[in-house]
């Protein structure tokens, strides 16, 4: 049933992707089910980081038909057709810095299976390099006296909201292709477009832009990044994990909300899961700033109603933001990282001395950065870049150490020559180290800043193979 | 005095943007709130993250979630894109919470 053709009905929207590394297969026991009810309905994928966008920035330049999700098409070939068939529309933010190449792909895709008539719908807008509201930015409060070099910025995108969405929703698109929206947007752009809920709505946006922010990190909220042998068990075991079922909400009209997940799936949903993912990201949690509302969720309850079936009352919305908030992607240098393992009889002390060899090289060579020494197997991602707590459990002497340097510079020649200074460890180090692997990474950094809404132009436009031509 | 960790009694998921840290603290059973919101202070996680360089920590209490949204500034060393550290993004950081060890009943 199109979206709108009753706006009284059940609105379903499932997700079948909660970021740009998640599993490929995960959309098509969604779309199923999506399917089998029969009802108005709408699939979502997220699938666009922060540092995703600015790789795709960056692959844009180097390829002018590039820059947008390299697995959009892995994700779509198996759902596109029946989706289609069933008038459940597909809202992605996979389009990343080129939305409209995302588009064309998309439609060539369609043509490849059969769907010449394929209508797509991209909105644009987000993407401010160039435009003047670069010059107009603020700092978010979390990176206060940050200043901005408009010839570093690799990418600097707006957060836009659900309008342009349910816009081209409204025009007949089977498909929404968007760079950089918030994430529950993907979400609330369908409702808007069923329901046709006012955008002042408060409430009920607030309701909607709860249920878009538990789906978007897909099975983060039907038991995936949950399980906890013993405390927090999800059935099935490993099976379970291996088929995790990926959420579905439950719209009414009035704004309720209740998410589930596929029969037959892995997984589960209940009072634990639903709650770790709706204060998942969240700062104050009476004020969770989107571009479309500002959600409250400290009234809000949870009901389990049935086995994976969690209704949740209370959402309460205030008016939305002025400013929109933006990313900005600078280059951030280099990392270079470096691991060897020593087991056995006196390891850590091993490890300990190859660690402070490193710190001797870096040191004669004169390479310019910042360093930090790791113990893997004794203390490692909770520890400061300080070792501090390593300092502060001498006795601890596991007999399987992993050695790791990160050294982070400016220059590229220097994190290269520190990562290779670990691989000289075979030789050169103490005795019975192994397994060296090393890598090089190019950073990026981000910061956020705050600009005028009115200062924004999104736009819809819908392509079909005869006018992208 | 015994103690237990915080894991026998709570569960949590944590969260970045930037620099700060979010860690949702969950009760297992809704009567155990009252402790942790006795004992899981806002000076002794400032604490427990000080070797990290922490500046500060602000607890916001949700009762009807049996839960509570701790947000914690300055605490990941540059955040995921300039951290040196393995877990850039402060995501094992729930369970170096979770060993807080606090007064058994």
């Amino acid at each position: 049933m199109p979206l709108g053709s009753d706006p009284t009905a059940l609105l379903r929207i499932g997700c079948g992707s909660g970021f740009s590394g998640d599993r490929l297969d995960a959309p098509g026991p969604v779309a199923d089910a999506l399917i089998a009810s029969g009802g108005p309905a709408a699939l979502m994928l997220e699938v666009l980081g922060e540092r995703t966008l600015a790789l795709a920035q960056r692959e844009r330049r180097q390829k002018p038909d590039g820059g947008y999700e390299p697995a959009l098409l892995d994700l779509l070939r198996p759902i596109l057709a029946r989706c289609a068939a069933a008038d459940i529309p597909i809202v992605t933010n996979g389009g990343a810095a080129n939305p409209r190449a995302a588009a064309r792909a998309v439609l060539g895709l369609a043509r490849e299976l059969g769907l010449p008539a394929l209508r797509v719908g991209v909105v644009e807008g987000d993407d401010i390099r160039g435009t003047d509201a670069l010059d107009d930015l603020e700092p978010w409060e979390g990176d206060a006296g940050a200043v901005l070099q408009p010839d570093q910025v690799i990418a600097a995108n707006v957060y836009l909201g659900a309008a342009p969405i349910a816009e081209a929703l409204r025009q007949g698109a089977q498909v929404v292709i968007t760079g950089r929206c918030s994430d529950p947007a993907l979400a609330l752009g369908p409702m808007l477009a069923h329901f046709g809920w006012d955008e002042t709505d408060w409430n009920r946006l607030a309701a909607g832009t709860m249920a878009g922010h538990l789906l978007e990190c897909g099975s983060q909220v039907t038991g995936g990044y949950f399980a906890d042998p013993g405390v927090k068990d999800i059935p099935g075991d490993a099976l379970g994990m291996a088929t995790l079922g990926f959420p579905i909400a439950e719209i009414g009209a009035d704004g309720s909300v209740l998410i589930t997940k596929p029969e037959g799936t892995g997984g589960r949903v209940d009072r634990r899961s639903v709650t770790e993912q709706l204060l998942y990201e969240l700062h104050d949690p009476a004020a969770y700033l989107t571009p479309d509302v500002v959600l409250d969720v400290t009234g809000v309850t949870i009901t389990e109603e049935a086995p994976d079936r969690v209704r949740l009352r209370g959402a309460r919305g205030l008016a939305r933001p002025e400013r929109l908030k933006a990313t900005v992607s600078l280059p951030g240098g280099w990392l270079g990282e470096g691991e060897i393992s020593y087991g056995g009889p006196n390891a850590r002390a091993r490890a300990e001395l190859a660690g402070r060899t490193l710190l001797e090289r870096l040191r004669l060579l004169g390479l310019e950065g910042q360093s930090r020494i790791d113990l893997i197997g004794v203390v490692s991602v909770f520890d400061g870049d300080g070792g501090a707590l390593r300092a502060a459990m001498p006795d601890a002497a596991p007999e399987d150490v992993r050695l790791r340097l990160a050294f982070a510079s400016d220059s590229r020649a220097a994190a290269e020559r520190a990562a290779r200074e670990v691989l000289s460890l075979y030789c050169c180090g103490p005795a019975g180290g192994g397994g060296v692997r090393s890598r090089v990474t190019d950073r990026i950094r981000t910061l956020s800043f705050l600009v005028p809404r009115e200062r924004l132009a999104p736009r819809v436009s819908l392509l079909t193979l005869e006018n992208a031509a | 005095m015994s103690t237990v960790p915080l894991h026998r009694l709570a569960h949590a998921r944590a969260g970045d943007k930037g620099n700060r840290l979010n860690l949702a603290l969950v009760a297992h059973r809704a009567e155990d709130w009252p402790l942790l919101a006795r004992e899981v202070t806002e000076s002794r996680v400032l604490a427990l993250f000080a070797h990290r360089g922490a500046t500060s920590v602000r607890r916001y209490e949700l009762p009807g979630l049996q839960a509570f949204n701790f947000v914690i500034e300055d605490v990941l060393q540059g955040g995921v894109n300039g951290a040196l550290n393995l877990d850039g993004h402060g995501k094992t950081l729930s369970f170096l919470l979770l060993g807080m060890e606090i007064p058994a009943g």
